[in-house]
């Protein structure tokens, strides 16, 4: 079941680096950002993973934290970068075009 | 300790996540479109997670810390949906500095 376990684990690794290219080569920032949402799930999955395998019950908090603290990330990005209630605010004083968002 | 059926149910998940996970990470480097990479990558939070969760599931030592692994995938749901959304409602609004006009997906 071990072996099982690292297989996965190697797997989700793998699944990593491969991200680690998309945020580089990503055409937008969004797609930057995916690819680190990507990180943050991949994470969790190798930390809940390695876990079991190692029988380092801590791992999970850190898998907690690491899903907590991922989507402060996408949420600073979108309104720090991004900044859509800058836009809602500067380009839309009607609020019709405030209802669509 | 663990019976077969178990032990083939559970490599039968983990196979299934990790191809989840696999072919995720495929369609966020082959769809051309953000708010299509945003859809693959929902399914390996979902799927991909969920499946590998309820495999480590009957590993767990105690009724417990099972629980908690399954609130972890519950938060990483609820992370994943809120930070889908967002991301498509920046890339609706348009307004990163890099996007030109014909690129929006309005």
């Amino acid at each position: 079941m071990t072996l099982l376990l690292d297989v996965v684990a190697l797997f989700l690794l793998g699944n990593l680096l491969l991200a680690l290219v998309r945020i580089w080569r990503g055409p937008d920032p969004a797609d930057r950002m995916l690819a680190s949402q990507l990180f943050g799930t991949t994470g969790v999955a190798l930390l809940l993973v390695l876990a079991e395998a190692q029988g380092m019950p801590s791992l999970r908090d850190v898998a907690l934290i690491l899903a907590l603290l991922s989507v402060l990330a996408i949420v600073a990005f979108v309104t720090r970068v991004v900044g859509i209630d800058r836009t809602e605010k500067d380009t839309s004083p009607d609020q019709d075009t405030r209802a669509h968002d | 300790m663990i019976e077969p059926a178990m032990l083939v149910l559970q490599i039968i998940l983990m196979v299934t996540g990790c191809l989840f996970f696999g072919v995720g990470t495929l369609g966020l480097f082959r769809f051309s479109d953000t708010l299509c990479r945003i859809h693959a990558l929902t399914k390996i939070d979902n799927l991909g997670l969920g499946f590998i969760v309820f495999a480590l599931l009957p590993l767990a030592p105690s009724l417990l810390t099972g629980l908690k692994v399954v609130l972890i995938w519950l938060v990483a749901l609820a992370a994943s949906a809120t930070s889908a959304h967002l991301v498509a409602r920046s890339v609706r609004s348009g307004q990163t500095a890099d996007i030109p006009e014909e690129h929006r997906n309005d």
